[in-house]
């Protein structure tokens, strides 16, 4: 049990999470407090969503860095056009709207990626700039700072509220994270439960191999990018909700970091390997360290500096750990061989 | 419609006058094969010659032009993979279709859970299924394995594991043999007679001689698109078939050149651990030296040594007579090595550069020009010279060298290590996954080059190669020279049983 545990990449993640948890703790000595906590978890939210439909397609052998830009503009075009009529109803049209927007932009990404076969990374650059040219050329976008009132009750709703004892501050667990959880579910019962996600793994594996097996790598494909348009609309909502207003460009460049929270979490970019647990405990650790720097007093400008290391530290120990494995195999690979001379 | 009882009984498939043509090539015109129950059939032809292309008409993945299929006695009109799969035919491809990333028990239990429509994944189910299948060959594997650290040979057992779970009744293997070493293919061969007692036929895609004779009940031959040859295995021996397959006739003779009295090549004492140790010998003008072996008894480790890619520990290397040290391969370029890898695929080729840019590759630094960029005419001259010299067959060197057949590839490699002008070359497996006649071709132009003044080294598997070729053959066992055994004074029998002795006595 603990040898296996010692192989995995998340059992490292894991560790230098906490590694880092208890060296802030130390120098700050507000780490572990609930508030803290609190505010981490409130910060994964948005990325936590992303990294789930990122990590998916990544997993399949794919890539998709349009996400930030469907955000941005189905969360832009579903609160402008409901403000236009004065939307007074429920979150759940806000978001079905919002879904639908990004589900669209996704069946874009997936007609190039799947039935044309063209190379998603090149395709989501292109879609990318494409919304994000419709947001701020077409839809001449300004932030804006009037939200639907729901979504201003959703912000404020709270699943779990925390006092700072001594500065009597207070921190909100947000409803936000609930969607989040539900997500994390929904992907885990589809990977791990289903055939369906069982192909994403094989595809991931090898895309003719799963062809001739039988899964319908067509549809399996078509809804990965789907689902992420889908993820990206939701995420734009809960993102603009928790920060009382809808900005344009401000999601952009989170890509880079979701897509590296999902290496570091074990992920192979050539598809097939790693896990949805690697892939969030990744996207929380880098998390972590940018909200930590706070803590510690450290300025702004050199957050980035060490989240970069961290990125760099942590793909070269993932790598250099696949590396080892690759060896040990192929020793065992020849050790087998020895045996069959032997026989 | 009448059944016939008798038909049905005796073939699983039948498929008559099968005609399948691609943009105006005629592939298959009008091609036959019958498969009995219970038999090993071979189906041999060279490159192009339509074998693939039936295989994947049989198997659903064509539409053939015209003709009839009949499997198990039921004429199939609208054949599809997934039918062709329900009726009983299973593909073994040569890259045996698996997900390296992914279980034994997933590999194995994917197809027939997608064949049931599941929808909900369920490991023990996976697991049960696996296990039944693996009993039926008794390939004992670890179930939770990745299949990716698999060995070459157990990544096939897992493929035909696969392929019993849906009822097969009739198993197609495509070069099931091409990667395996030789204890492999032997292994690989008493599954197939289990499987043959157990009443499944296997229709055996191959062009390499001796394992079709020693495996095949019969023979189906196929040349370019059309049957030359059905029958028992008995009618057929190594001329007629050679014969049957290239429309050739092939007089294999042995080199007689003298070697000259100028020593290219000595190796003294050289040893690096855990690889080979004590290695002497010395090598001729005009000679060719065979090196035989088993995986794993230092031969290619010793090759790689003399051609920089692996230092040694100990030990020194002359060539013409000044001791020279290898730092880089091109440091044994430049003191005049050339070196065919193993692994044309992987070491040899840059598969998607073109074929004319493979030739050159490794001669770039002699083809530059002003400011070392380099001279476009000479690189032409120079990838013409080799395309006639070695009668590659290419419509156009600037197509992806991928695009070409196994032993025109090897050309190629061999046409690209010519370039430079080598004194010494070094062939590793110089003819594995090539048709006869290239391979006949290869012999020949080896013949030649020795012939002109070129030190070859030869390390192979095949026997009879090693023989008619060298004229010295190094046995090497557990990294070091067994035996040193004059090719005139052995026979393929004798060698052979020389190396499988190594097998007997590693025990």
């Amino acid at each position: 049990m603990l040898k296996n545990l010692v192989k995995k990449t998340e059992f490292y993640v894991a560790l230098v999470i906490l590694v880092i948890a208890l060296l802030i703790h130390v120098r700050s000595g507000a780490f572990f407090q609930t508030n803290n906590i609190l505010d981490i978890l409130n910060a994964s939210v948005v990325p936590g969503l992303f990294t789930v439909s990122t990590f998916m397609i990544i997993l399949s052998g794919g890539m998709d860095i349009s996400f930030p830009a469907i955000a941005a503009l189905t969360s832009y075009v579903t609160v402008d056009v409901l403000n236009s009529i004065n939307y007074e109803g429920s979150m759940v049209l806000i978001f079905v709207m919002a879904a639908v927007l990004g589900a669209l932009c996704g069946l874009v990404n997936a007609f190039f990626i799947a039935s044309l076969n063209l190379p998603p990374l090149i395709v989501t650059l292109g879609t990318q700039s494409v919304y994000r040219g419709l947001l701020q050329g077409a839809l001449n976008a300004q932030q804006i700072n009037m939200l639907p009132p729901a979504m201003g009750k959703f912000a404020r709703a709270s699943v779990y509220t925390a006092e700072d004892p001594v500065t009597g501050a207070t921190s909100h667990l947000p409803a936000g994270f609930i969607i989040f959880v539900a997500v994390v579910i929904l992907a885990y019962f589809i990977l791990y439960r289903t055939m369906f996600g069982r192909g994403v793994y094989a595809i991931g594996g090898d895309l003719v191999s799963a062809e001739r097996a039988g899964f319908n790598v067509l549809a399996i494909r078509y809804f990965l990018y789907i689902f992420s348009g889908i993820v990206a609309g939701i995420t734009g909502i809960v993102r603009s909700s928790m920060n009382q207003m809808v900005h344009p460009t401000n999601l952009f460049g989170i890509e880079m970091t979701i897509i590296a929270g999902v290496i570091l979490g074990g992920a192979s970019l050539v598809g097939g390997k790693g896990s949805l647990l690697g892939a969030l405990l990744g996207m929380f650790l880098l998390t972590m360290v940018q909200n930590s720097m706070l803590l510690l007093g450290i300025p702004g400008y050199w957050q980035t500096f060490f989240v970069g290391l961290v990125i760099i530290l942590g793909i070269s120990i993932t790598s250099y750990r696949n590396l080892v494995a690759a060896d040990k195999a192929k020793t065992l690979r020849d050790k087998s061989k020895e045996e069959l001379v032997n026989e | 419609m009448k059944k016939r009882k008798a038909d049905m009984s005796e073939y699983i498939l039948r498929v008559k006058d099968i005609v399948k043509s691609f943009v105006g090539v005629k592939a298959l015109q009008g091609v036959s094969l019958d498969i009995k129950k219970g038999e090993v059939h071979c189906l041999a032809g060279e490159n192009g010659s339509g074998k693939s292309t039936l295989i994947k008409i049989v198997s659903g993945v064509y539409e053939k032009d015209s003709g009839t299929i009949e499997i198990d006695g039921e004429i199939q009109s609208n054949l599809t993979p997934i039918k062709a799969i329900r009726s009983g035919v299973q593909v073994i491809y040569q890259d045996f279709s698996v997900f390296p990333n992914l279980t034994v028990y997933e590999n194995i239990a994917f197809n027939s859970e997608l064949m049931d429509n599941r929808i909900l994944a369920n490991k023990n189910r996976f697991r049960q299924i696996a296990q039944e299948a693996v009993e039926k060959i008794n390939f004992n594997v670890d179930l939770d394995a990745i299949v990716g650290d698999l060995s070459v040979a157990d990544k096939q057992l897992v493929a035909i594991s696969r392929a019993l779970i849906n009822n097969a009744k009739l198993i197609i293997m495509d070069e099931p043999t091409t990667a395996l070493t030789q204890n492999e293919v032997k292994a690989l061969f008493k599954r197939i007679n289990d499987l043959k007692d157990q009443g499944i036929s296997i229709l055996f895609v191959s062009h390499k001689l001796d394992e079709v004779f020693e495996i095949s009940d019969r023979f189906t031959i196929f040349r370019n698109g059309q049957n030359v040859f059905t029958g028992p295995t008995s009618e057929l021996d190594n001329e007629s078939f050679s014969y049957f397959m290239t429309n050739r006739k092939f007089q294999e003779t042995p080199y007689e050149g003298k070697p000259q009295d100028e020593e290219m090549l000595r190796v003294e004492n050289l040893t690096s651990e855990g690889e080979f140790y004590n290695i002497n010998f010395s090598l001729n003008k005009g000679e060719i030296l065979g090196i035989a072996g088993l995986l794993g008894s230092g031969r290619t480790e010793l090759a790689l040594s003399l051609f920089g890619m692996n230092e040694p520990d100990k030990g020194k290397i002359y060539i013409k007579n000044n001791e020279v040290e290898f730092k880089d391969v091109a440091d044994s370029i430049e003191h005049g090595l050339g070196y065919v890898p193993e692994d044309r695929l992987t070491e040899g080729l840059f598969l998607e550069q073109s074929i004319g840019l493979n030739i050159v590759a490794a001669n770039l630094p002699n083809l530059s020009g002003t400011m070392d960029t380099i001279d476009g005419e000479a690189t032409e001259n120079e990838i013409t010279t080799w395309i006639d010299n070695l009668s590659i067959k290419v419509a156009d060197p600037k197509l992806p060298v991928q695009t070409l057949s196994g032993g025109n590839q090897q050309r190629v490699v061999l046409g690209k290590w010519l370039a430079t002008k080598p004194d010494v070359l070094i062939l590793n497996g110089p003819t594995v996954g090539v048709d006869i006649g290239s391979k006949h071709d290869i012999h020949t132009i080896l013949k030649e080059l020795a012939e002109e003044g070129l030190a070859i080294i030869i390390i192979s598997d095949d026997i009879p190669e090693l023989i008619t070729l060298s004229s010295r053959i190094l046995l090497m066992r557990d990294g070091q020279i067994n035996e040193e055994i004059n090719s005139a004074e052995t026979s393929v029998a004798e060698l052979t049983e020389k190396i499988s002795l190594d097998i007997d006595q590693v025990v």
